[in-house]
């Protein structure tokens, strides 16, 4: 540890909280935000993402900021130090080290995705998007990340991904490099506030487009708005043969959501003709009863807010002793619901639907969304060439400002661990995460790679790391004394109902979602009692076993035992431990 | 689009917008707020 070195600090409150939300805000907010809202539910689907945010996201939000902040005050930087001190305890370090592994193995596909943005960014400003349909857009897609075959992806020039991950790979260690207020703070205040502005250009244009398309005046924006925000759906049901069973059983079509009069009229008369046709209301209440819209909202908040992440402890542990957390961590959280609710939630997927309707952009992941639908979008909408670059250009922001969050965690370990300066941590993890974005970008094929690590991280590990913050906080620390550290130069005050909360609710909740993606996402049972049936990712490694499966898993794994085994002969010990008692 | 997803959107984005601009706001007014302008030389303690 350079325990001799002077500190780094953010330069501005200001700063630190573009930087947190700057961490937040990512293809998330535009993507992945409007594709599970309207999956789920809609306006259903808003009121568990409200509860959500309420019991999860802003207390986990706050103890990392608290708990940040506290071990920073000893020289702290990374989880692994700063759970080892705020605790008192060293096992606690080998926990903090999910809080290093989280950001580094994600890095390493997340600056993929980040070329592609901007990739996209630069062929939509030259021009060279123009695409007839989805199926065009989707092969320049498939061909640019190279998902054909494994190794495809490994080629120059234009279309091709390659020399776009070497530019946003360079970028990401050079702005590291320069420092954290220099570097993280000084990018962070000019992107943020431009990608505020070109979405906020992209909203307005959206929302004036109508109904685009002449011949299909049902795929209007109005339209496209029902069907991300309706708390009712009127979906189209079929009646099919049930195989297992040799029962029949409805099930509904997969772009059989109707919106409007027109549509549900139409849909009427369709099921009125067919009798194995059948248009259903599913009631906002009866789709909260589905657990797996809850572990949808959830889920969806912490990947939106970057909590349970390692990003936020690292970053507040920069702060002095009286900055404040609790409006920093409010704002952070508030810049981000703002991106996702309200600029997200009423541009992606309206957009889309304007142009391709309810069997465009039905069903469609993060990915066809955002790199297959828009595209097209795009390219039919008038001025699409400058919309698509500014709203690719917005995307690429977006994601490096969240890959920057992701390196400084793994920066502070090696420097804290090793006890080696800012060249030789950047050196370091730049070969590691270089070594770890190699082998996502080689097995390019169907994105398995890509796809693996991150099921496996976002959803076993991010969950791991906020139980134990949380706990730490309410249980370890103590609610009460927590609630002071928190309030320490504090601009506003926690609502006391956080308390409870806190040590309460936020743990539980966080169990019972572990428990239900055990349950459903590994085991394979179904919440409504049907057959069981396993994952594909369970599938990959257990059923019918994928290599390039088994390697992703390897790579978390030996990610992990290396961070574990630096923590292990890392120097920890410069505080004395009555510090951790103050 | 129905009342009642008109309500929901209007509630879901009027809230996290007044919550952000409110957050702003208030950031930007509390006092004590120090911020030096930054050049761009590099900022890391290796060279210190």
């Amino acid at each position: 540890m350079t325990s001799h070195a002077p500190k780094e600090s953010w330069n501005s409150r200001l700063g630190i909280i573009l930087a947190v939300a700057g961490s937040a805000v990512g293809l998330g907010n535009f993507l992945r935000f409007p594709g599970q809202a309207a999956q789920y539910g809609g306006g259903a689907f808003m009121i568990a993402y409200f509860v959500a945010l309420i019991i999860i996201g802003l207390p986990i939000c706050w103890a990392e900021w608290a708990i940040g902040r506290k071990g920073g005050q000893a020289g702290f930087n990374s989880s692994p130090g700063i759970l080892g001190f705020v605790t008192g305890q060293k096992r606690f370090r080998y926990l903090g080290v999910i809080g290093v592994v989280i950001p580094v193995v994600i890095y390493m596909y997340y600056v993929y995705i980040e070329a592609w943005c901007l990739g996209y960014a630069v062929n939509f400003a030259r021009g060279s998007m123009n695409f007839e349909a989805v199926k065009d857009a989707s092969a320049f897609w498939q061909g640019f990340i190279g998902i054909a075959e494994n190794g495809s992806a490994l080629g120059f020039g234009w279309t091709r991904v390659g020399g776009f991950l070497v530019i946003v790979f360079t970028l990401n260690f050079f702005l590291i490099y320069r420092g954290l207020s220099k570097g993280i703070e000084l990018f962070c205040k000019y992107a943020m506030p431009t990608l505020l502005v070109l979405a906020v250009i992209i909203l307005i244009r959206v929302l004036t487009l109508g109904a685009p398309v002449a011949e299909h005046p049902e795929n209007s924006v109005y339209n496209g708005l029902g069907f991300m925000w309706n708390p009712n759906k009127a979906v189209l049901h079929e009646l099919v043969a049930d195989e297992a069973g040799g029962s029949e059983k409805w099930i509904p079509l997969a772009d059989g959501e109707m919106v409007g009069p027109r549509m549900i009229k139409a849909a009427e008369e369709r099921a009125a003709a067919d009798p194995k046709l059948e248009l259903r209301i599913l009631t906002m209440w009866s789709q909260l009863a589905n657990p797996q819209l809850w572990l949808a909202a959830a889920g969806q908040i912490f990947f939106s807010l970057s909590v349970g992440f390692g990003v936020i402890i690292t970053y507040s542990s920069y702060l002095k002793k009286k900055d404040d957390v609790v409006l920093s961590g409010l704002a952070a959280t508030s810049t981000n619901e703002f991106c996702e609710v309200t600029l997200g939630g009423l541009t992606t997927l309206p957009a889309g639907y304007a142009f391709l309707g309810v069997a465009g952009v039905a069903g469609m992941g993060t990915f066809g969304l955002g790199f297959n639908v828009l595209p097209m979008v795009f390219s039919e909408m008038p001025g699409g060439q400058f919309f698509g670059f500014a709203f690719f250009f917005l995307l690429f922001l977006a994601a490096v400002t969240s890959s920057l969050s992701m390196l400084q965690p793994g920066i502070a370990f090696l420097e804290e661990a090793l006890n080696i300066n800012r060249k030789q941590s950047v050196a370091f993890l730049g070969f590691l995460t270089a070594a770890g974005c190699a082998f996502v970008v080689y097995f390019s094929a169907d994105v398995k790679a890509l796809d693996t690590i991150d099921f496996w991280v976002t959803n076993l590990l991010m969950v791991v790391l906020a139980t134990v913050q949380i706990i730490v906080f309410g249980w370890v620390i103590g609610i009460d004394r927590g609630f002071e550290i928190a309030h320490r130069g504090a601009a506003i005050r926690i609502p006391s109902i956080f308390k409870f909360i806190m040590k309460w609710l936020s743990p539980a909740f966080l169990i019972i979602i572990f428990g239900a993606w055990v349950y459903n996402g590994v085991l394979g049972f179904s919440f409504t009692g049907g057959e069981r049936s396993y994952s594909a990712y369970i599938k990959d490694l257990f059923i019918e076993p994928n290599a390039v499966a088994w390697y992703s898993v390897g790579l978390i794994a030996l990610t992990t035992g290396l961070i574990v085994l630096l923590t292990a002969c890392g120097n920890f010990e410069k505080t004395s431990s009555k510090e951790s008692s103050k | 689009m129905t009342l009642g997803g008109w309500i929901i959107m209007l509630v879901s984005t009027l809230s996290v917008s007044t919550l952000f601009s409110w957050c702003i706001w208030k950031v930007l007014t509390t006092e004590g707020e120090e911020e030096k302008m930054h050049g761009f030389e590099i900022d890391t303690p290796d060279k210190k």
